[in-house]
């Protein structure tokens, strides 16, 4: 009887414990040297030796019982004061974090490193020259001799007859191909320069031109790698089509125009079979290489990818502008 | 070139709309900019005769009119226009007409008078600009006629841009003979009769130059009436290929040169001293072109001369002495053959550019110069009266281009194109084409007419027939290539690993001219002279930069000025700089710069609210430079820069090389470059950092690293650099690790003195370090100090 009262009394106790100091005081007053239990082990003595067994057993019981209790209770004190504690931690986890946000690329610079990904998948290797050229790589050697009407249609900056701002990336398919020998296959990005300033020109712009050159190389072939990259660039099915044109340094040469659904037919790019006397200016038998080469304004391809309506918005270098290019 | 739709299907007319023809055009290379009416929609408009003529009663200008339009009553019409005349045949809009912009004609009272009607001007009928009279229709218009059968107004002007060897289409003739090959369709060209010669008059010509001009023609017409008026068909014709009416000489010969690509030019035979000697000019001879303006002639240039002086530059532009004019009574008509080269790149080095100039440089039809002067001989004597003479001609025939035969194997032309194209149809299209065609064992031998002086080699055939087949019916095929690697080296960093790194420490990339404010670069770059440019845009534009610098600090007060207070810019690309012994006088350097200025972080909650410091900057630079993975070997130092403070500019040293600079911009060119507060810079040579050094890799210490830290006191002048490259090279080898964490002045330190505090890890790797052998090393990197700095150990 005894026993049952003093375990009933210890979970009311242990229960009504409400921080573990306290939980440890009940301890002591039940399982303590002095405690409850612990008298009522003391006086197994007096029982006789038949008795003793049981009684023990029970007192045992009783024993276990109440430290049970007693554990599981610590472990919910401990847990609800980490609660307690982890809650005053609490953050609003929808404040702005620590971040310097990234910055961005240029668009321009994002549709070279894409028209490069593309072609370089390809083997096409990236080439760059210089941008003040002289009039050999720039003109002669792309066959566009002295007073061919093409140089006037280019609106050169000249420093003087023999030295300008390239017009066009073509003279570096022609120092590639000064010191390297077919088979070729290259791109080559960057600024040109033409005297035009308007709501559709600004005197500097980029190019990317590519150039292949083997002993096979032909004009369905041309057609068929120009069609997979725009519809690769735009990532759509258009309509694609080439017009025939004029380029001095290609023969037969076209222009590229594509068309979305609905759309009207845009001008993308311009191509052709590289000129025999392309080819002869830098010792390349052309009876027995034959090449493609394309060309690209860069500007151009990024306002229709992008919706830019304004060219000139490129170089004023906005922040408002180029940040919209993440 | 613009012209006129009917006036083509005049010589050739298949069956297809306007739009089939324009894009039959464009894609066989003839590009259609662009195709508009000849007149604005309207009608109810007709053929009327003017019957009575007075004055409004109660208008000065204004006059009351009786118009007969062929019906009954006649009609009333007030009329503003001062050529309004009695017997004029005119265009009436009669009540009911719609005239463009839905304009609807009623019957009204102007001032009292009735006006059921309006007599209309060519700009009232969207027929160009004139409006300074009504339209004056030729006398035999017939009465009622509605206006837009009379004119064949349902025309449309279309405009194409000619490649430059596609000048055999600079004209109708040639234009047509195009349509006819694309449709298969005959060219019927209008009959050109010989005119006889009434009179003995004529010149003799010499060809002194015959390289460049090997045939001339000169024809005298005598007694010619310039002042007659052009009619009104020749008018018409001329306006829809965009050309303006002059006098009539002048319209007949824009005619012919529209008509079959020939240009023209007549003289004023009595302004001729002797007679006709084409050759080059004398360097320095002067001659006064008809727009008035002197021009020094260089002896690259073809004249047309008397036994004087030039006359006229040939092909080019006639002289003002010998032009025609209102007291012109006799004329000499030129047809004349000049070669290609002795015409091109002549014009553009006087500045001028015609449309004589822009055909004679793309070519002329050798063959054409008899035709063109019997076409234009005709017409004047249609509208000028006038006795011709004889024509007379020089021509030097070995000088006259002659068209070979152009060798087309079947072979070359299946491996250009990618696919075989039936003999008979490359057969059909060359002969087509006019060329005279051999079918030979290889393939094709052809012979192109005088008019496609463009044809010369196997490409031109191949893109001819290519061309004609259709470039959209030759299939899209994969190229085939070997597939070798590209080579590349795991030491090369590409420009881009620089700028995405910039990208992640928030800079945004900007793209700035290359030419730039000679103003701001000279103020920057005093002594660095840039490559100016004889023909910019505009001033502040017009001299390449020596650095990204001016660009970018543009672009900095640029967005400054539009509440972008918070800018951190980069850019990559080429400075230019003068230099007598690189190629083109010039060395182009790939650097790569930046600029950041305003806060150092976005405005946050957690952010501190300063600005951007050295400190900043320099970080940037030691990220992009940790890429190279041989910082040990990079410097920063104190240096002087023209366009930076003098207590915070940084030259960057790799391996004792510089590459480059950085720092603040001195404050002196704020308001020249209108920027705001501290903007700080930098530039590096992209080439020097663009090597990285491989990964070597040596096995990690299994034993703990112990760390020391010391305090130090030394001069201030003492930089931290020094000391903190001294302590790594002292020797220690134990050294794994060295950190500056503090620098102090102020209370406590000796004024003139700083305090650093530096940590030393210690590490052996292979033992654990005795407290001893610490204690060594600690005291020979103090003692180190103490010897090299006059460094003291703060306790």
């Amino acid at each position: 009887m005894e026993l049952e009262a003093i375990i009933s009394q210890a979970r009311s106790q242990i229960d009504a414990a409400e921080d573990a100091a306290t939980l440890d005081q009940v301890r002591v007053e039940f399982m303590g040297k002095k405690g409850k239990l612990t008298d009522l082990l003391k006086g197994l003595g007096k029982l006789s030796n038949e008795e003793r067994p049981a009684a023990g057993q029970k007192i045992n019981v009783a024993k276990q019982q109440i430290q049970e209790l007693i554990s599981v209770k610590g472990e919910a004190l401990r847990s609800a004061e980490l609660n307690a504690k982890l809650a005053e931690e609490a953050v609003d986890v929808s404040a702005p974090g620590r971040v310097e946000l990234p910055g961005n690329l240029h668009p321009v610079t994002r549709t070279i490193s894409r028209i490069e990904q593309f072609f370089g998948e390809l083997g096409f290797a990236v080439k760059t020259g210089p941008e003040v050229e002289d009039s050999f790589h720039n003109f002669d050697a792309l066959n566009i001799p002295a007073n061919h009407p093409a140089r006037a249609d280019h609106d050169t900056f000249y420093f003087n007859p023999d030295v300008m701002l390239r017009t066009q990336t073509s003279g570096v398919q022609i120092r590639t191909m000064e010191t390297e020998k077919p088979p070729l296959r290259i791109i080559s990005p960057g600024r040109v320069y033409r005297n035009d300033y308007d709501q559709t020109h600004t005197p500097m712009f980029h190019q990317v031109e590519g150039l292949m050159v083997d002993r096979n190389v032909n004009f369905a072939e041309l057609k068929g790698i120009l069609h997979e990259f725009l519809e690769n660039f735009f990532e759509e099915s258009l309509e694609v089509r080439f017009r025939p044109s004029y380029f001095p340094f290609t023969e037969p040469s076209a222009e590229v125009d594509v068309r979305r659904k609905g759309g009207k037919w845009l001008e993308v790019l311009g191509c052709g079979m590289v000129h025999p006397n392309v080819l002869k200016a830098v010792n390349i038998d052309p009876e027995e290489f034959t090449g493609f080469a394309f060309g690209m304004g860069v500007e151009r391809l990024t306002m229709l990818r992008y919706g830019v309506n304004d060219l000139r918005a490129f170089f004023e270098n906005d922040l408002r502008f180029l940040k919209q290019f993440n | 070139m613009k012209f006129s739709e009917q006036w083509l299907r005049e010589w050739v007319n298949p069956q297809v709309s306007t739009d089939a023809l324009s894009e039959q055009l464009s894609m066989a290379g003839l590009e259609v900019d662009g195709v508009e009416p000849v007149a604005a929609d309207f009608s109810g408009v007709v053929v009327g005769k003017v019957v009575e003529c007075g004055q409004h009663p109660n208008a000065d200008k204004l006059r009351v009119t009786k118009i007969n339009v062929g019906e009954e009553e006649l009609l009333d019409i007030v009329c503003g226009a001062p050529n309004c005349r009695e017997g004029l045949k005119v265009a009436v809009a009669k009540v009911g007409a719609v005239l463009p912009g839905d304009f609807k004609i009623k019957k009204a009272k102007l001032r009292g008078e009735p006006s059921h009607g309006m007599l209309c001007s060519f700009s009232e009928l969207g027929m160009g600009e004139d409006h300074s009279g009504i339209i004056e229709l030729p006398a035999d218009a017939e009465l009622g006629m509605d206006i837009r059968d009379y004119l064949n107004l349902d025309d449309n002007i279309i405009e194409v841009d000619l490649t430059p060897n596609r000048a055999d289409c600079l004209g109708i003739r040639g234009l047509a003979r195009e349509v006819g090959v694309l449709n298969s369709a005959d060219v019927t060209e209008p009959t050109i009769d010989d005119v006889e010669a009434s009179i003995d008059d004529k010149l003799a010509i010499t060809l002194s130059a015959p390289e460049a001009c090997p045939r001339y023609l000169g024809r005298v017409i005598c007694n010619v009436d310039v002042k007659a008026e052009s009619p009104l068909w020749l008018k018409e014709k001329l306006r829809r290929c965009g050309v303006r009416s002059i006098d009539p000489i002048v319209d007949v010969t824009n005619y012919v040169l529209l008509e079959l690509g020939q240009p023209l030019h007549a003289f004023n035979l009595d302004a001729i001293d002797g007679n006709i000697n084409v050759r080059l000019a004398h360097a320095g001879e002067q001659l006064t072109l008809l727009d008035e303006n002197t021009v020094e002639l260089k002896d690259n240039t073809l004249v047309i001369a008397d036994d004087h002086k030039a006359l006229a530059m040939a092909g080019i532009f006639g002289g003002l002495h010998s032009g025609v004019n209102e007291e012109t009574k006799h004329i000499l008509l030129e047809s004349a053959f000049f070669n290609r080269d002795a015409i091109a790149g002549r014009a553009r080095q006087y500045g001028l550019h015609t449309d004589a100039s822009h055909r004679y440089e793309r070519g002329v039809d050798p063959l054409l110069q008899h035709k063109a002067m019997q076409r234009a001989t005709a017409l004047i004597l249609e509208i000028c009266g006038g006795q011709p003479g004889p024509v007379v001609e020089a021509v030097e025939e070995s000088a006259l281009p002659v068209s070979s035969d152009v060798v087309l194997r079947r072979a070359r032309l299946s491996r250009v194109l990618g696919i075989d194209i039936a003999d008979d149809k490359v057969t059909d299209i060359l002969t087509r084409l006019g060329l005279d065609v051999t079918v030979t064992e290889a393939g094709w031998e052809a012979k192109a007419p005088s008019y496609r002086f463009d044809i010369a080699i196997e490409e031109d055939l191949i893109e001819e027939v290519a061309r004609v087949y259709g470039y959209n019916s030759i299939p899209d095929q994969a190229p085939k290539g070997s597939l070798k690697m590209l080579d590349s080296k795991e030491s090369d960093i590409p420009a881009s690993r620089f700028k995405t790194e910039l990208t992640a420490r928030g800079y945004v990339e900007a793209i700035t001219y290359s030419f730039v404010d000679p103003k701001i670069q000279n103020a920057l770059f005093p002594e660095q002279p840039g490559m100016v440019l004889p023909h910019p845009i505009s001033s502040d534009m017009s001299v390449m930069r020596v650095s990204l610098w001016p660009g970018l600090l543009g672009a900095t007060a640029y967005n400054q000025k539009r509440q972008q207070s918070r800018v951190r810019l980069m850019e990559t690309g080429l400075r230019f700089l003068p230099d007598e012994s690189a190629p083109n006088g010039v060395r182009q350097e790939l650097v790569i710069a930046g600029v950041i200025a305003g806060r150092r972080s976005e405005e946050s909650w957690l952010s501190d609210d300063n600005s951007v410091d050295f400190f900043d900057i320099k970080g940037d630079v030691e990220a992009i430079l940790a890429l190279t993975a041989n910082t040990q070997s990079v410097e920063f130092v104190a240096a002087s820069h023209s366009a930076l403070h003098p207590g915070m500019t940084a030259e960057v040293l790799l391996n004792g090389k510089s590459i480059g600079y950085g720092g603040a911009v001195h404050p002196q060119f704020s308001k020249l470059l209108g920027v705001n507060g501290r903007v700080f810079v930098f530039e590096l040579d992209l080439k020097a950092i663009s090597v990285r050094n491989l990964p070597q890799a040596k096995a990690i210490s299994r034993f703990p690293a112990n760390r020391r830290d010391i305090a130090i006191t030394v001069k201030d002048e003492i930089t931290v650099g020094a000391i903190l490259s001294f302590v790594e090279n002292i020797g220690v080898n134990q050294l794994v690790g060295l950190n500056l964490f503090d620098i102090y002045k102020g209370k406590g330190v000796e004024p003139g003195f700083k305090s650093l505090a530096l940590s030393l890890v210690l590490q052996d790797p292979d033992k654990t370090l005795e407290e001893a052998e610490i204690q060594q090393a600690v005291e020979t990197v103090v003692k180190g100090l103490e010897n090299e700095f006059g460094a003291a150990l703060r306790e």
